[in-house]
């Protein structure tokens, strides 16, 4: 007879605790997560105050003068190798991408469907530092004649054209760049495409629109926002990808003259300068990782807001959950995250 | 679509016109060209990987340290022994953190949090630590191990910025397949009596564990092949360690390190180091993604 007014159904207490136990054991994990984030940040801005006090954060980031031995830190040289190679990589990569989530979705023979997916996903089972070696080894020197044909022929363009080609530069850069983010938007914009209702590429095609036409009437319009998301995950992986571009930018602390020139790269910077770094060096590297962090931060986020903005208007016609191949885009983006 | 013969001239009002045809044909060309072009720079990495990496490859060469001469002809420069046990140990002790939390926050997620705010809360900063850059990792753990404590590189500080690394991919697949565990099995097994702790434990994870295995394999495949945590965290080190609380050697550093050397055997190991590490990494995918083929789950 259970004691007391407890119901004959109702559990001990003692029989009752391994419940609350893991509970607020699984609680406190999560809880840890959060404080453990909350803690990096706040250490990493404490570390790299130094750095912003000397400078003021505003010209650490925008003046471009990197001078270690004269202890002047000023960030831009690092900034902007950051962006160019970033934003090149997305140039070349986001159309090639697309291209291949395209062929994937709509034209492939449904039998080279997985196949090809697969190929593609394997290029982001390659490390970054051997993506370095066979860029720095095999592609740059193989494609710098190319190169300095080309920047010959756009010498007319300040920046981009005239001058030497070097073996390490922003362009090789932007390339091998290109090939690593390529994975990762292309999975995204499979997913998203495979959420295109398929009424609407029937009405398309029946109302007599050829095979291009359907795609760009009826699948591009409705993943565009999807594909933004996609191509900007892709920014944020390019933006703080560090061996690869370290091997491949040069690592010359100053503005590159020109496109095909040497430049460097704030995670470049860290990954080279940090294990000799003392003092206020390594207080400016902190702020470098600091700036760095921010950035990917916010680049991540307009991108998962378009992500999930897409899988939602998606999302309504076919339920997130028990639809083999349909898992969303998060899960697109784990398997393409390696 | 075309019509067999010549169409008769009401269905020819409604023919695709040259010139939208010429346009079709000419984007579906650019879009697989550019899929063939995708699919170029994997050949070659793995024609040069293999190329390269097999002529460096040799009995002594995994049974070898590296001994760090490199600029006499004469002496051996040795093999990669201790980067490749190195490797081994770090990832095992990363993956031996990560895959708990990472299982555990997971389970919260699902089975507690749900759409709680706390639960968003924490799956924002999941996507947060998803984005950070492995070698803000890095930092993070040099400030709190080695600022923090006064200390040096060592091989756990290594395995604590690779686990932070792993935890994000191993929280986010966990949850995708602890959230397909259908409702009615759950229930069913409340309503028979029992406890959430077993409902967790005895229904919950044996289903999703072949689900989950696979997110943890691509995790522990990406944590292999990081070099920039490692850098300023485990050090690089030439000998054999199986302490992990002095400097471990890794493949990753090691190859890093190979890459900037001006000796051609010493670059020449670094093709035979990436092709290990590349063949370890591979072996991994494969695995993992023929155990999400068996999962039912996923």
């Amino acid at each position: 007879m259970p004691a007391g007014d407890r119901s004959v159904l109702e559990r001990s207490p003692i029989a009752r605790l391994p419940d609350r136990a893991l509970r607020y054991g699984l609680t406190a994990l999560a809880l840890l997560i959060l404080a453990l984030i909350v803690y990096f940040f706040v250490r990493l801005v404490g570390e790299a105050r130094p750095a912003f006090a000397k400078a003021g954060v505003f010209g650490f980031v925008f003046n471009n003068d990197w001078n270690v031995s004269a202890e002047r830190f000023g960030a831009l040289p690092l900034v902007v190798g950051t962006l160019i190679t970033s934003g090149l990589a997305l140039l070349i990569g986001v159309p090639v991408a697309v291209a291949t989530a395209i062929y994937a979705t709509e034209l492939c023979p449904l039998r080279l469907r997985a196949p090809l997916t697969v190929l593609v996903e394997l290029l982001a089972a390659v490390p970054s530092v051997v993506y370095g070696l066979w860029g720095i080894f095999f592609l740059a020197p193989k494609l710098q004649p190319a190169e300095q044909w080309l920047a010959d022929r756009l010498s007319f363009i300040p920046f981009v054209g005239g001058g030497t080609v070097t073996i390490p530069n922003y362009f090789i850069t932007g390339l091998i760049l290109a090939i690593m983010i390529l994975p990762i938007v292309s999975a995204i914009s499979r997913e998203v495409m495979s959420t295109v209702p398929s009424d609407h590429k029937e009405a398309a095609l029946g109302l007599g629109a050829t095979r291009w036409e359907m795609i760009r009437m009826a699948v591009l319009p409705y993943c565009r926002s999807g594909i933004v998301g996609g191509a900007m995950l892709g920014l944020g992986r390019a933006i703080g990808e560090t061996i690869a571009v370290t091997i491949l930018i040069g690592d010359a602390p100053q503005l590159g003259s020109h496109l095909f020139g040497q430049g460097y790269s704030l995670a470049a910077v860290i990954a080279n300068e940090f294990g000799e770094a003392q003092g206020l060096h390594r207080s400016a590297l902190f702020a470098a990782g600091l700036v760095l962090f921010v950035l990917t931060l916010l680049v991540n986020g307009v991108a998962r807001a378009l992500v999930l903005r897409a899988a939602r208007t998606g999302g309504s016609q076919r339920s997130r959950k028990g639809q083999p191949g349909g898992l969303g885009p998060r899960v697109a983006e784990t398997a393409a995250g390696a | 679509m075309s019509v067999p013969g010549a169409p008769s001239p009401q269905l020819a009002r409604f023919a695709v016109s040259p010139a939208r045809r010429r346009r079709d044909r000419i984007a579906r060309g650019a879009i697989l060209t550019a899929t063939v072009v995708a699919l170029v720079p994997l050949v070659l990495i793995v024609y040069y990987l293999l190329r390269k990496g097999l002529g460096s490859w040799s009995g002594s060469f995994f049974t070898t340290n590296p001994t760090g001469n490199t600029f006499f002809k004469s002496a051996s420069i040795g093999g990669i022994k201790s980067a490749i046990l190195g490797t081994v140990e770090i990832v095992a002790l990363a993956s031996a953190i990560s895959i708990p939390v990472g299982i555990g926050v997971a389970v919260w997620l699902v089975e507690y949090g749900r759409d709680s705010r706390l639960a968003s809360t924490v799956r924002f900063f999941v996507d947060v630590l998803t984005g950070v850059p492995s070698i803000v990792f890095g930092l993070f753990i040099y400030i709190v191990l080695i600022v923090g404590t006064g200390s040096t590189y060592a091989g756990y500080k290594g395995a604590l910025a690779l686990s932070l690394l792993m935890l994000p991919v191993v929280i986010r697949s966990a949850e995708v397949i602890l959230l397909l565990i259908p409702a009615a099995l759950r229930e069913s097994a409340l309503a028979l009596g029992a406890p959430r702790w077993r409902v967790i434990f005895s229904i919950v994870l044996p289903t999703a564990l072949p689900g989950m295995l696979t997110g943890v394999l691509l995790a522990i495949a990406r944590a292999a092949g990081e070099t920039a945590p490692l850098l300023f965290t485990a050090g690089a080190t030439l000998k054999t360690n199986f302490n992990l609380g002095q400097f471990t050697n890794s493949l990753p550093v090691q190859i890093y390190s190979d890459v900037t050397s001006p000796t051609t055997a010493v670059v020449n190991r670094a093709w035979g180091a990436a092709l290990t590490l590349v063949a370890m990494i591979l072996l991994l995918n494969l695995i993992a993604r023929l155990v999400s083929r068996r999962s039912r789950l996923a």
